[in-house]
């Protein structure tokens, strides 16, 4: 599978800038002819992406947040999110619909829509270096 | 984004219009929960028909004004969820402590 065209960008960790990232991965997935629908799935999964990156990895400060994306001639997107943040001590509980570190107004679902709105998503952490998530979608595919 | 609060008797509608994330959440809350404190609705009513975006910082804000209802005594109902919106609010079960109404003329799929 040949990389058809790829993209990066690094924002600032400023909830600002959720809207701006979602909406720029989505006009470069544009380019695969998705539906409404797989666009706004691909709007979603991005917009937590970049959130967890805001209020977990950089929570007490502000970093940067590296973006990358790239389709092949299979019209896959492979979207990259990745910090320097405080990473994951645990991967497979911060996965699980519902758990929380925050409370009160999250609702411990990011992972599981970026989950239920692509079909698959990789999660590698190193707790203190950062965290990396990726999702792979297949536009057209269903 | 924005929310327009009308009450009436007992019951306060929430119009919520634009993108909900975790940027825009914060600003909603707060008007939502002060608007319920100074009336103690026996119904909250967050109406979804002009919602463009949501993602799951959508969920947390009806999950937290129903926390807020659990001390002033009011019921929650969340309407005019689009098909994904409803999905992710059942994610967290909502459903079972909420109500929840389905758009009727889900124009966002026709888009």
């Amino acid at each position: 599978m040949k990389v058809k065209n790829e993209f990066r960008m690094t924002v600032e960790s400023r909830s600002v800038n959720e809207s701006f990232v979602r909406t720029t991965v989505a006009a470069f997935a544009s380019q695969l002819d998705p539906t409404v629908e797989e666009i706004a799935d691909i709007k979603t999964a991005v917009s937590e992406a970049v959130t967890n990156c805001i209020v977990h990895a950089y929570k007490e400060c502000v970093g940067k947040i590296y973006i990358y994306a790239a389709l092949n001639d299979e019209s896959i997107i492979r979207v990259s999110i990745r910090d320097r943040g405080c990473g994951i001590e645990d991967i497979k509980k911060a996965r699980e619909p519902l758990f929380t570190t925050l409370g009160g107004e999250r609702a411990g679902l990011g992972f599981a829509v970026m989950e239920s709105f692509t079909d698959k998503l990789i999660v590698r952490s190193k707790p203190g270096k950062g965290t990396t998530v990726t999702m792979i979608k297949k536009i057209g595919g269903r | 984004m924005g929310v327009k609060i009308v009450t009436s008797q007992q019951k306060m509608t929430a119009y919520l219009e634009g993108e909900i994330d975790h940027h825009t959440a914060a600003a909603i809350r707060e008007e939502i929960d002060n608007a319920v404190m100074l009336h103690s609705p026996q119904v909250l009513k967050i109406d979804f028909g002009a919602v463009t975006f949501m993602d799951s910082s959508g969920v947390g804000l009806a999950m937290g004004r129903y926390r807020t209802l659990l001390m002033t005594g009011g019921e929650l109902i969340l309407s005019n969820l689009s098909d994904r919106n409803y999905k992710m609010m059942k994610l967290s079960g909502l459903e079972k402590i909420a109500i929840l109404n389905k758009r009727e003329n889900a124009y966002e799929s026709k888009k």
